[in-house]
């Protein structure tokens, strides 16, 4: 039997892919600024004991583009009527880098449809120290390589999307690419009243992961993260010698990580 | 037939190896600019332009790009105002101001009104998408490139022919009071003209504008290729589109002595010439190509492009395998990807990019001579396209101020005669003898043939 399936819903006015897989009570996964990786072996751990519900993000692969989403916090918007719609909550929520983002514009509009949030390396926020990568001038292998800090210890990245170039996997980055350009281009791939925002978000407890290298996502972003969200609880957790995807880089101590902080 | 002079007005101090270094006139770090020598090039710009009109021009071509030595003219506005003051008659025809760039294309149609005031009616506007490199360094949303573009065009036409004041709310636009108070001198507004470099959708956008376009030096067989969509839209539009309807730019050097010729016509080469404008990735940045025209560059993608995920060594061997000797474009790329690895010298890297110069002269991509080594070459041009307007493209590279000035005399005292001739002989009539789109078209009706390969054929 295969582990996952992806359907196409509709919901929140338009059609949108889900990919379902696993048992047990939902978590809504948010992936990252490249659409939905592949079924990697996080996946598979946490779908042990957790229905995986990831919607493609809209614009990114199965899901057409909805053109009136035109900020992240609208995005953001868009899934919390989903969620409504899905009547999936309140749900525990793990995102990686630009849907981790997506999560915490979510939790500033409505922090009740939540149960607990895990944010991966999320932008949105701008780093005190450092800027965020500007993956929009570089070319996609540049971005791709820059999202590891030790390729070789990293046997899952060769896994990610497939493993494939393919010019069908060429044109779903771009697109990927170009959705997140369009509502993430200026400024660039963060809200500068997010921290504002974020300090509205009471009882609902956060889990912040990092990469101590990450090279897209400055990790001074987790302190800033951590003051903004000044009125809820958060805990902050680096990883040493990891990058932007501690999900692949630190696999077995990022799974642990999230089961027992979502348990 | 329209005779045109153009030059990108480069900076031509700029050291090579910091254009082959940086992958790209684009990022070339600004400390390479003196101020001593760009204030001489750009008033020696003028006076070229200015001789060019007296050397029997008919018409004088800008153009705008930023942050890059390959053209000065980032406010091509600016000098244009100049022009329209300095020259009596020549058409200023700017190709052109890149729209999606700007926030407030309210004061485009200001500024272009004004020129054509003070010039009494010879400006002709030419608006572009941009290059990407122009919507990165402008900050402007490449996913909104062509909406923007398309909006800022329909403002633009609005404001100079709707009367004032009205409201404008569109999707990227929004103006309380749109109310000009100069309006262009040509009425009901200047003879638009749009440059291309093979958009398929852009020529198609064109033809139904019933603008003519114009090829930026683009090869001559693909360029006819895309001319024939442009004259199927024109029939289903209900018009016939002719030698009016196009235009067509072209490397061109003149010298006393063809040896001269030979030596200065390599600067049209100069740090990688036009493939060299920007990289790949600040070129086409993510949302600026259709999602037709990113389906067909995923199909054209090979192994040598640089690779995006897992690539195994053997692939990376076969990537560098894919530069063969005969294309040399793609081993100029292969050369320059190879220096950013440090697996290249500066001195093989510009060595790649001087293989291909007898290949690009071969091919009509670069014309470069006496006059009586250029005229036939630029005849078999004609041949091919008809174009209704042609465009000398001036040198990019190391020329003195002196060996163009004497170009544009030879051209003017030799070849532009000979050119009209030809154009005569061919038939060819411009947008200003006929309105682009003025003849109707009658259903089933051969329309007319716009190019042909012929000439082609039997040169090779």
């Amino acid at each position: 039997m295969a582990e996952w399936t992806e359907e196409i819903t509709h919901v929140a006015g338009t059609d949108l892919a889900i990919i379902k897989g696993g048992q047990g009570k939902p978590l809504l996964i948010l992936h990252e600024e490249l659409g939905h990786p592949g079924w990697m072996s996080y996946h598979q751990a946490l779908a042990k004991e957790r229905t995986l519900v990831i919607p493609v993000q809209p614009g990114m692969g199965k899901s057409p583009k909805v053109e009136q989403i035109r900020t992240v916090h609208e995005l953001g918007l868009f899934y919390l009527w989903a969620l409504r719609e899905l009547n999936l909550g309140p749900i525990d929520v793990l995102g990686f880098s630009f849907g981790a983002w997506i999560a915490a514009e979510m939790a500033t509009a409505d922090s009740k449809a939540f149960r607990k949030m895990v944010l991966t390396a999320p932008p949105g926020i701008k780093p005190p120290d450092g800027d965020i990568m500007d993956i929009f001038a570089v070319t996609i292998g540049v971005q791709l390589n820059a999202t590891i800090d030790d390729a070789e210890a990293t046997p899952e990245f060769r896994k990610l999307y497939g493993g494939e170039r393919t010019p069908e996997q060429f044109e779903a980055f771009e697109d990927a690419r170009t959705e997140t350009a369009r509502i993430a281009w200026d400024p660039i791939l963060h809200n500068p009243s997010l921290p504002y925002f974020l300090q509205g978000v009471r009882g609902l407890p956060i889990q912040i992961i990092w990469g101590r290298e990450d090279a897209v996502v400055p990790v001074s972003a987790a302190e800033a993260y951590r003051q903004a969200l000044a009125n809820t609880d958060v805990k902050v957790t680096i990883f040493e010698h990891c990058g932007h995807r501690p999900e692949i880089e630190k696999g077995p101590e990022f799974v642990k990580l999230v089961r027992e902080f979502l348990a | 037939m329209i005779l045109m002079y153009f030059t990108e007005r480069p900076y031509r101090e700029v050291p090579e190896e910091e254009v082959i270094k940086n992958r790209g006139f684009f990022g070339v770090p600004n400390r390479f600019f003196d101020r001593e020598a760009g204030s001489r090039l750009y008033n020696e710009y003028l006076d070229e332009m200015v001789y060019a009109e007296d050397a029997g021009f008919d018409a004088i071509m800008l153009n705008e790009h930023h942050g890059t030595p390959f053209c000065m003219g980032a406010v091509m506005n600016v000098e244009a105002a100049i022009l329209a003051r300095i020259t009596k008659k020549a058409k200023i025809v700017l190709l052109g101001n890149p729209l999606p760039t700007f926030k407030n294309p309210l004061r485009i149609a200001e500024e272009l009104a004004e020129i054509d005031c003070i010039s009494r009616g010879r400006l002709v506007p030419g608006w572009v998408r941009g290059a990407g490199s122009e919507s990165i360094f402008n900050q402007a949303n490449p996913a909104y490139n062509r909406e923007r573009f398309e909006e800022a065009h329909d403002l633009i036409l609005a404001a100079w022919t709707r009367p004032g004041p009205f409201r404008w709310e569109g999707k990227h636009f929004n103006y309380r009071f749109v109310n000009p108070w100069v309006t262009p001198y040509q009425k009901p507004h200047p003879p638009i003209m749009i440059p291309g470099v093979l958009s398929p959708e852009t020529v198609v956008w064109c033809a139904k504008h019933r603008y003519p376009y114009l090829g930026l030096g683009t090869a001559l067989s693909a360029t006819a290729e895309l001319w024939n969509i442009y004259g199927d839209t024109a029939a289903n539009e209900g018009y016939v589109a002719g030698s009016e309807n196009f235009g067509y730019l072209q490397h061109v050097f003149v010298a006393e002595t063809e040896e001269k010729a030979q030596e200065l016509g390599k600067a049209h080469l100069f740090g990688g010439g036009q493939g060299a404008f920007s990289r790949p990735e600040h070129t086409l940045p993510p949302g600026y190509n259709s999602k037709e025209a990113t389906r067909r560059l995923a199909r054209t993608m090979t192994a040598g492009s640089g690779g995006f995920l897992g690539v195994s060594s053997e692939q990376l061997n076969r990537a560098k395998s894919n530069a063969e000797p005969g294309n040399l474009q793609a081993v100029a790329d292969s050369t320059r990807r190879r220096l950013a690895r440090g697996e290249a010298s500066i001195e093989e890297a510009r060595a790649a990019i001087y293989r291909s110069y007898q290949k690009a002269q071969d091919g009509l991509q670069i014309i470069t001579g006496t006059p009586k080594t250029v005229i036939p070459k630029i005849r078999k041009i004609l041949e091919v396209l008809r174009p209704g307007v042609f465009g000398v493209f001036q040198s990019q590279g190391p020329v003195s101020f002196e060996d163009r000035m004497t170009s544009i005399r030879l051209l003017g005292q030799e070849v532009l005669p000979a050119v009209r001739e030809i154009g005569k002989e061919l038939g060819i009539v411009d947008s200003f003898e006929r309105k682009p789109g003025a003849r109707p078209y009658t259903p089933g009706a051969q329309r007319d043939q716009l190019v042909s390969l012929e000439p082609l054929r039997a040169q090779a």
